[in-house]
């Protein structure tokens, strides 16, 4: 055979589009050298090597632009929609890093081996936000969870998160088995794993209703549901979320989930007007059992951890209600209500982890009693963040879930809808347990003052709060942005 | 001739498969997976897979399944020790779930036309290095970041101190 003609100018091209990616790696990677050389008591110095590299890969996404760049024969494209999902995980990452400074000091996790796990899957998250190739989903979707199996595992000599990760471990293993299976019988009928041109077949009817693919189709969907927590693929949702260290949960539940959503909506938005109405309805069904088992399981917690995690659960439903019918409008509301949800959720996360202090047992809603009268600060931000999760105005909270509902009426799924909202209100309760608790409760004999915040920490609390009152207030140039993400992979 | 060697190794594959999980004792299970392995090995060759196959059997039966013995071997589990398996409800659903799976699959897969086979030099060593230094370069070094990942991660959580 002949030699492989080198063709330089593809290639530049093909490396300029995973450029932000391709910086995450090399932050990891230098994490583990300088590691290496650091002496113990300067670990901290990790931290910021990480938050720079983060800051450096935010910047080549906002520089690159909404421009369309595809790279590696259609294996990856640097699109609107890539873009924003990259915009969602990389600030989950970079708050996460804030909140690292205060959190790995008390809890031992500055290790190397943390950050540059984080940044690894971190990395994983953005291929397979911006793949267009089944295969660049798989394994981006493999190398963000492999770093997260260990992260939930992080605390050794905790039982409970030595149980959660190898809970993760095994069920998620199976997930990817699915999501494999899919992508297989995908390629049997239909000779490719490009997403766009599976789309193409579907639209000339060459593919539409063949019962193999639709088979295919939903083995995908039940790998990908996995990964975002939709009921009936939940079990494992609880225990990995309450026994990892409370900073990999915050990051797990917003950015493991913009990622998972990001390959979904994808996939979807081009293949779904081929795959009606079979595929809309399995959809409804899905979002109605999540929502519901989510909200009603996550009333009767004491441990606000967990509460949080079926509330996760929860949420994940009500961005599912956004891609039902698969059309602009809807897609639009699914990715604001994924940035929104990236802040208020790592927020809440952040203030809980403040007040809780131990690991298990700090997290006992008991322990939240008298917090918002002695330590004001703290109280308003908890407060400002549950607000938000459970939708009333003007948090952006509010925003996200009104577009979400109002997409689905405009769509007719007028019962999907209603039935969001019933669940919202139900919500609020919960949330609002928590305030109660806070504000209206003793606070016990010897109730233990929160830990006080590092600057960094407060600064990542401080943006968080931002975003959340600044979109429930002004949310239309982020709509917009949306808007142009999901025209973006229309086109 | 090609369907009926199709037929035997795949049912071979498949009873092995189903042996792997249904023996008690897990030494049993591992040297039954090394049959499936080698099965499913001798269908790639069927598809013209060629260094697929070697690897396969290089790889998986060779490499992978060894240090399954080797770890069986060194935590030594005395048979009477080892756990009982009763046969529960859900477990009698996950059988009738899969079988169910295994039958629609099946019926689709005889209702449509599979792809022609592929041309003979399609999986040689060479076709495959092709293949993967150009359309699937993305794909072989996200590949590379997922074994490094994966090769910290295994550190982390057995090392005594990290």
């Amino acid at each position: 055979m002949a030699p492989i003609a080198i063709d330089a100018q593809a290639l530049l091209q093909s490396t300029y589009s995973i450029l932000p990616e391709i910086l995450v790696v090399a932050t990891a990677l230098f994490v583990l050298f300088v590691d290496l050389i650091l002496p113990e008591e300067n670990k901290r110095v990790l931290c910021g090597v990480s938050i720079i590299g983060v800051a450096l890969s935010l910047f080549a996404v906002f520089s690159m632009g909404p421009a369309r760049i595809s790279g590696f024969s259609g294996a990856v494209v640097h699109d609107g929609l890539g873009a924003f999902f990259e915009i969602v995980i990389l600030s989950a990452c970079a708050l996460t890093l804030l909140m690292a400074t205060g959190y790995s000091e008390w809890e031992g996790t500055h290790k190397g081996e943390f950050y540059s796990l984080l940044l690894l899957s971190t990395s994983g998250m953005m291929f397979m936000a911006k793949g267009t190739d089944l295969m660049t989903v798989f394994l981006g979707l493999e190398t963000l969870s492999i770093p997260i199996y260990v992260l939930v595992g992080f605390h050794r000599n905790r039982m409970s998160s030595i149980e959660g990760a190898l809970k993760y471990f095994l069920l998620g293993a199976f997930a990817s088995g699915f999501l494999l299976y899919g992508i297989a019988l995908i390629y049997a009928v239909s000779g490719t794993t490009k997403i766009p041109q599976l789309a193409a077949m579907l639209l000339d009817a060459s593919l539409a209703g063949n019962p193999m693919f639709l088979a295919g189709a939903g083995l995908l969907l039940v790998g990908l549901a996995f990964k975002v927590s939709l009921v009936p693929f939940h079990m494992w949702t609880p225990d990995a979320y309450e026994g990892a260290p409370t900073l990999v949960t915050a990051f797990m539940s917003a950015a493991v989930k913009a990622a998972a959503f990001a390959a979904l909506i994808r996939f979807l938005l081009l293949a779904l007007p081929g795959m009606q109405p079979a595929m809309g309805k399995i959809l409804w069904i899905l979002a109605v059992l999540t929502m519901t088992v989510g909200n009603l399981s996550a009333l009767r917690q004491d441990n606000v951890k967990r509460m949080l995690a079926y509330s996760s659960i929860a949420h994940a439903g009500y961005i599912l209600v956004g891609m039902v019918s698969g059309d602009v409008l809807g897609g639009q509301a699914s990715l604001f209500y994924l940035l929104v949800y990236a802040f208020m959720n790592i927020g809440a996360f952040g203030v809980v982890m403040l007040i809780a202090q131990k690991e298990d047992e700090g997290y006992d809603i008991g322990n939240f009693a008298g917090i918002g009268f002695r330590y004001p600060v703290l109280g308003a931000l908890l407060t400002l963040f549950l607000v938000s999760l459970g939708g009333i105005p003007p948090t952006a909270g509010f925003i996200g879930k009104f577009y979400l509902f109002s997409a689905a009426v405009k769509n007719g799924y007028i019962g999907l809808a209603v039935i969001g909202v019933l669940n919202s209100a139900v919500s609020i309760y919960y949330y609002l347990r928590l305030v109660v608790y806070m504000y209206m409760m003793p606070a016990g004999a010897e109730a233990p003052a929160p830990r006080p915040p590092r600057v960094a920490f407060s600064l990542a609390l401080c943006a968080s709060a931002a975003v959340v009152l600044v979109l429930g207030i002004l949310p239309r140039s982020v709509l917009e942005f949306a808007e142009r993400s999901v025209l973006s992979l229309l086109m | 001739m090609e369907p009926i060697l199709f037929m035997l190794f795949g049912a071979i594959a498949v009873g092995g498969a189903i042996m792997v999980v249904t023996r008690k004792h897990p030494m049993a299970s591992a040297l039954y997976l090394i049959l499936t392995l080698f099965s499913v090995a001798a269908l790639f060759v069927l598809r013209q897979a060629h260094f697929l196959a070697a690897i396969q059997v290089i790889v998986y039966a060779g490499a992978i399944v060894v240090l399954f013995i080797f770890v069986i071997m060194l935590i030594n589990v005395p048979e009477n020790r080892l756990p009982v398996e009763r046969a529960t409800v859900m477990r009698l659903l996950g059988v009738i779930a899969a079988g169910l799976l295994i039958l629609e699959t099946a019926l689709l897969a005889r209702r449509f036309a599979m792809p022609a086979a592929p041309a003979a030099d399609s999986g040689s060593v060479q076709a495959v290095g092709r293949a993967l230094f150009t359309d699937y370069l993305l794909a072989f070094e996200i590949t590379s970041v997922l074994l490094l990942a994966a090769v910290i991660g295994a550190i982390t959580l057995a090392k005594k101190k990290i």
